[in-house]
């Protein structure tokens, strides 16, 4: 398994949700928590383009994705990644404060992997970001490569 | 979360795994309701309100999907397959079991729409504190579509 050495990224425009969001991500674990904060930044990352063209390091292994960002918003960078044969077996987790029933229905359709609503609680918004960690990172699984002969 | 009740479909042939995610499933949330299918085929009918579930109140609309990859007669990733190429069923999240830690059959969920995979494990304790897991993160951090 290569749970251990996981990298997250963590795609953020909030300063206060993203620092919060990282040290609840880097409890108890060794992986690594990439912080971008537009979807600009993420889409430069991703496709190692822009100022992360010479990035050589693996894809990450779980994007946490907030929907209302400047530049490029969430949809469009889920978008990106669902159609690229490369990035597409990326879980993504949507971060939205909107539990509005369209909004989630259309993230699903669009092919995000799951979607939560950030909690307005301190202690809550902590614990969500901890649930989201132990699920995918100990207990789901990713391919090492996506690409595959098969269709 | 005031959403009513949730409906969890089980698709898995083997007896053994189905009545352990059963016995998970109860003893945790009873807020939803489990409906166990044996094979692709059925899933299907389930799903399309076809045969046996030709009558939708015997087969509502699950919020997510269990599916196991080794199926018979129409196997779970061509499950998997369908319902992420039908318009009114792509959006309900599906999570697909896999008995061992196999690359290609995992690349493979992920490439066809799978919003998560998660292996089986052999011990019995295990396997049943996995599928709670499973259970836990999908009820409750995870928001689900609306049925």
């Amino acid at each position: 398994m290569n749970s251990t050495a996981m990298d997250i990224l963590l795609v953020e425009d909030n300063p206060d949700h993203a620092e919060l969001t990282r040290s609840a991500l880097k409890k108890g674990g060794t992986h690594r928590v990439v912080w971008v904060k537009d979807g600009q930044e993420a889409l430069d990352f991703l496709h190692r383009q822009g100022p992360w063209a010479s990035h050589t390091g693996e894809s990450p292994s779980v994007i946490l994705l907030d929907i209302g960002l400047p530049k490029v918003n969430g949809h469009e960078v889920l978008g990106s990644v669902k159609s690229n044969e490369r990035l597409r077996c990326i879980p993504v987790i949507m971060l939205s404060t909107s539990g509005d029933p369209d909004d989630v229905a259309r993230c699903y359709e669009a092919g995000a992997n799951s979607y939560v609503i950030k909690a307005l609680d301190f202690a809550d918004f902590v614990g969500r970001v901890k649930a989201i960690k132990d699920y995918w990172v100990n207990t789901n699984v990713v391919p090492e490569a996506c690409e595959g002969a098969s269709a | 979360m005031g959403q009513s009740r949730m409906n969890i479909l089980l698709i898995e042939d083997n007896p053994d795994h189905a009545e352990l995610t059963l016995k998970a499933l109860e003893n945790g949330d009873l807020t939803s309701r489990i409906h166990w299918v044996k094979d692709g085929e059925e899933a299907l009918d389930f799903l399309h309100h076809r045969g046996r579930f030709a009558d939708p109140t015997a087969a509502p609309r699950p919020c997510l999907i269990l599916l196991d990859f080794k199926l018979p007669k129409v196997d779970g990733h061509e499950v998997l397959q369908e319902i992420k190429g039908d318009r009114t069923l792509r959006s309900i999240p599906v999570v697909m079991l896999t008995n061992a830690d196999r690359g290609e059959e995992i690349a493979a969920s992920y490439r066809a729409g799978a919003n998560s995979v998660v292996t089986k494990p052999i011990g019995f304790p295990e396997f049943v504190e996995r599928i709670r897991t499973v259970e836990g993160y999908w009820l409750r951090t995870s928001r689900l579509p609306e049925a």
